[in-house]
């Protein structure tokens, strides 16, 4: 079997202004939904309990609900979690209430037991404010760390202007994950949060594998322009991003099928992370390097060429 | 041209029996298990305990599989939860017959079913973390600002004494805040007592203030030494903590720092969150102080008490019977002191009571004040979160010696038995206050557990049968590395003991579907090289020696993600981190290393290979 019978190069960097005018919108799209609706955070960031309960026949969520006001619950959540017999309520932390904000899942389950049913609690989350902050606070340091190692990494190993372009491009793709959280309204747990990091680790590997043709392009041949070589290095290379994505994608689509709710969104996060992956780093990146000017004298020293791990200014270690 | 070195088989042939023999406890699945452990210091498991419990289990024809005896645990292994329950009933019976004054704890714990050469080597099965076994996770956070004021309280009654045997005279002696206050009649005595105090209490700074003929030092602790009491405060808290859930009964309970003011307790399987709350989250600690009666006779004075505004230097009460009390702030005597609680009955009244020991220095303290105030009543509070409860405030008859003391009135049975509990598991040295939960019933932990392996073993098989059909022989060695690659993750997994989370589930799935990345970038990179035209042997030595820097560049990245996400992150994602970062290690090995061993073993030693069984070939020119 061969899927790509691709006789010439395909001449993507023709069409480089439509794919970025096409990134900017979505981008810009994403961008406004973040601004407007924002994320759904999960309790983990915004402090609050959680409580799954299981019911023996499908749950009465009215009741549920009625039953929690009347004791005092003003601003639950109350929803199906996984399916009609599986409940999850959600109450968020209250002003005032801090000394006993621990104590709020007893008090829940008193709640609910009261409704009737014979739930079964089967899990509890309590977060307290100051945790969620931290856990807020952690996560945006540990985007940050990814982004300054990725680009730091790049820079050494091929061309500052590579690592700004591979990380504006995959920056994109995060955007739009969150982007599609904002808009519908899907919850963005520490999970989720996981998810995404580990797509911009991931994506980066495409635009690893496409600059790194760039590279190899750029040293071997000698006729051809800066976008007649990008185009050879994506053409080249357009199987093997196919094939690899379609495998992790794979196993994405199971997590999504057999996964379970507790796993749903993290696949959901992987899945948006992986599609925009593909087109991000060959579409996105590429253009960007592009117009940032990428050129041959940045890889081919006429002294040093053969020469590995030598930086851009000859030093050598 | 393409034969290994024989140390390069070797090693891959080494990495796979061992990670085949790591592997293999998590097949055994575990077994129900009782363990029991001691709770008391004084109390040991010996080997006569063991024969006992041989003896009960016997008595009750309850037949274990095994019985394990370790430095701190006995444990004993059983067919099914059935005997398991049964089986706990009967050791719990034989080892503790009075329940209210246990010294073993028997809990219900699961035992490895590998077979004991396998344990010997030090092959364990993974370690699941509480989203897959079910059990509670708090985190606990101590009151630092609690720990210094307490300590301040008592360093003040140090400073009374002190001062009082240096026949120092003083006109009293306040905290404020963060700092105590000593108020001196005139200059010399403050500098004599200035002299005494940096002789006998390190600890404190001092600074002299004076306003208007009030000669004053005010005394704060030093930065080192506050540290230090926090360091001392979170350790004893620790200790508390294990104290108390031994008294829990559970099997394996993880208590650890975390960071510098908190604490991170787990118990697995854990159900009643209820009562592990209510056991980890009372600060309860015992004061004694003196009532101050004359004031408590004034009826114009205890009305105002009632109102919120007690007279200087006193507390406002209410007595279990219902009525007001005013208790002295001076506090002489703490549960430190304290060595030992029991809850028993008072051999003249028959009541409820709560015997209490103090140590040498508890005990002469209580001598030397009984002795002082004969006639006088003492109060016995136990104060929870910043809340304080007169337990009993008797009249004392006579000088009380040798450290036993007895607190009666007025109480339950289980209520002696609950206070005696908290007060013999150890005062808090500084409140502590739940500032995380997690909890996880056992059936959802089970089903996370399928849920995860499923989703594994289902993207495995879509991704066996594409690269099998796409790449066939290639593809199959393409496979048969990623199934090493499964094998050296759940085995590095099994010897590090980290935890496995659900979201470290999802890891091992994540790192599987990128790492076949690898593969299918040597398997493409020979396919081009056989579309250029070259041999079949040199295609397969430059499609993996070019692809090597693709594959290292690209897996780099992905674990500068996962680094960030071990810094920084916590609990279930901490999880995900390690499995991401030990899926990237062992996918380098393995689509490199290893596919390489098994495509050298299959074409190395033909000399004229005209064809390589690695799919179509299609050539854009013929």
């Amino acid at each position: 079997m061969e899927f790509f019978r691709i006789k010439k190069d395909i001449p993507f960097m023709r069409h480089a202004l439509v794919f970025n005018i096409i990134s900017l919108t979505t981008f810009v799209l994403a961008v406004f939904f973040l601004a407007t609706k924002g994320l759904h955070l999960s309790i983990e960031f915004t402090g609050g309990t959680v409580m799954e309960a299981g019911y023996s026949q499908t749950a009465d969520l009215d009741k549920i609900r009625k039953q929690l006001e009347t004791d005092g619950f003003t601003d639950t959540q109350v929803i199906n979690f996984g399916s009609s017999r599986d409940v999850l309520i959600r109450v968020p932390i209250k002003s005032g209430m801090e000394g006993e904000s621990s104590r709020i899942s007893e008090k829940v389950g008193a709640s609910l037991q009261a409704a009737g049913g014979d739930p079964q609690i089967k899990r509890v989350e309590f977060v307290g404010p100051q945790v969620g902050k931290e856990l807020a606070e952690d996560g945006a340091l540990a985007l940050l760390l990814v982004i300054i190692g990725i680009v730091a990494y790049l820079a050494f190993r091929f061309e500052w202007r590579f690592a700004i372009s591979a990380i504006i491009a995959n920056l994109h793709d995060i955007v739009i994950i969150l982007g599609f959280f904002a808009f519908f309204q899907w919850e963005f747990s520490l999970p989720v949060l996981a998810a995404v990091l580990a797509v911009l680790g991931y994506s980066v590997n495409e635009s690893v594998v496409v600059f790194d043709r760039v590279r190899e392009t750029f040293r071997k041949q000698r006729g051809m322009t800066t976008p007649e070589i990008i185009d050879h290095a994506i053409t080249s290379t357009i199987s093997r991003t196919i094939i690899t994505h379609g495998s992790t994608q794979m196993m994405v689509v199971s997590m999504l099928i057999f996964g379970g709710p507790a796993l749903y969104y993290f696949a959901v996060a992987l899945t948006i992370g992986i599609l925009f992956g593909i087109y991000s780093s060959v579409l996105v990146a590429s253009p960007l390097l592009m117009w940032m000017g990428v050129s041959r004298e940045h890889f081919v020293k006429p002294k040093k060429e053969k020469a590995e791990g030598v930086t851009e200014d000859g030093a050598c270690v | 041209m393409n034969r290994n070195p024989l140390w390069k088989n070797a090693t891959v042939i080494i990495a796979l029996v061992l990670g085949l023999l790591y592997t293999l406890p998590n097949l055994f699945g575990e077994v129900p298990a009782v363990q029991i452990s001691s709770v008391k210091a004084t109390v040991k498991l010996d080997l006569p305990l063991q024969s006992r419990i041989e003896e009960a289990l016997a008595a009750a024809a309850v037949k274990p599989t095994g019985l394990f005896f370790e430095p701190n645990s006995i444990r004993v292994r059983l067919a099914d939860t059935d005997t398991q329950l049964k089986a706990k009933d009967v050791i719990e019976r034989a080892l503790n017959p009075d329940p209210a004054d246990a010294s073993y704890s028997v809990a219900l714990n699961l035992l490895s079913a590998s077979p004991d050469w396998l344990t010997s080597l030090g092959a364990k099965p993974m370690y699941l973390g509480l989203d897959l076994r079910g059990g509670v996770h708090f985190l606990l956070e101590v009151d630092m600002k609690g720990a210094l004021t307490k300590r301040l309280d008592s360093t003040s009654a140090d400073l009374r004494t002190l001062l009082r045997d240096k026949n120092i005279r003083h006109g009293g002696i306040v905290r404020e805040g963060n700092l105590l206050s000593l108020r001196f009649p005139d200059a010399d005595t403050r500098d004599k007592a200035r002299l005494v105090l940096t002789d006998n209490q390190p600890d404190l700074d001092l600074v002299e203030r004076q306003d208007a003929g009030d000669f004053r030092l005010v005394a704060t602790l030093k930065p080192t030494a506050q540290q230090r009491i926090q360091e001392f405060a979170l350790k004893q808290n620790m200790t508390t903590l294990h104290n108390r859930i031994n008294e829990l009964g559970v099997a394996e309970p993880v208590i650890q720092q975390q960071g510098a003011d908190r604490i991170v307790v787990q118990l697995p399987g854990v159900q009643d969150t209820a009562k592990a709350k209510d056991i980890l989250g009372r600060t309860a600690t015992l004061e004694v102080r003196l009532v101050d009666d004359e004031a408590s006779a004034n009826p114009s004075i205890m009305e105002q008490a009632e109102r919120g505004q007690p007279p200087a230097g006193t507390d406002y009460y209410v007595e279990r019977g219902g009525r007001g009390l005013l208790v002295k702030k001076q506090v002489v005597l703490t549960g430190e002191r304290l060595t030992d609680a029991q809850a028993g009955f008072d051999s003249q009244t028959q009541e409820p009571a709560v015997h209490l020991s103090l140590d040498s220095a508890g005990a002469r303290i209580f001598r030397d004040v009984t002795r002082d105030n004969v006639n006088k009543r003492m109060a016995i509070l136990l104060i929870e979160k910043g809340k304080g409860e007169v337990v009993t405030a008797p009249v004392i008859r006579s000088e009380i010696g040798g450290g036993r003391v007895q607190i009666s009135g007025r109480m339950t049975t289980t209520e002696a038995n609950d206070v005696a509990l908290l007060l013999r598991a150890g005062s808090l040295a500084a409140p502590m206050d739940i500032i995380e939960e997690r909890t996880i019933g056992p059936s959802l932990g089970a089903d996370n557990i399928a849920k995860g392996i499923d989703s594994t073993l289902w993207g495995f098989a879509a991704i066996a049968v594409f690269m099998i059909a796409y790449y066939l022989l290639f593809g199959v060695v393409s496979i048969i590395a990623l199934t090493a690659n499964l094998l050296f993750l759940v085995a590095l997994l099994s010897l590090l003991q980290a935890t496995l989370t659900l979201p470290g589930i999802a890891a091992v799935a994540l790192t599987l579907g990128m790492a076949i990345d690898a593969n299918v970038l040597i398997n493409e990179r020979i396919r081009e090289e056989l579309r250029n035209g070259v041999t079949p042997q040199a295609a397969i030595t430059a499609g993996y020696e070019r692809a090597w820097g693709t594959i290292l560049d690209a897996n780099i990245t992905t674990m500068i993600a996962g680094v960030a996400l071990l810094i920084f992150g916590s609990g279930p994602v901490r999880g995900f981190a390690v499995v991401l970062c030990l899926g990237i290690l062992t996918s380098i090995f393995s689509a490199v290393v290893v596919s390489r061993a098994g495509i050298n073993l299959i074409y190395g030693h033909q000399r004229k290979l005209d064809a390589i069984s690695i799919g179509q070939i299609w050539k854009p020119d013929v």
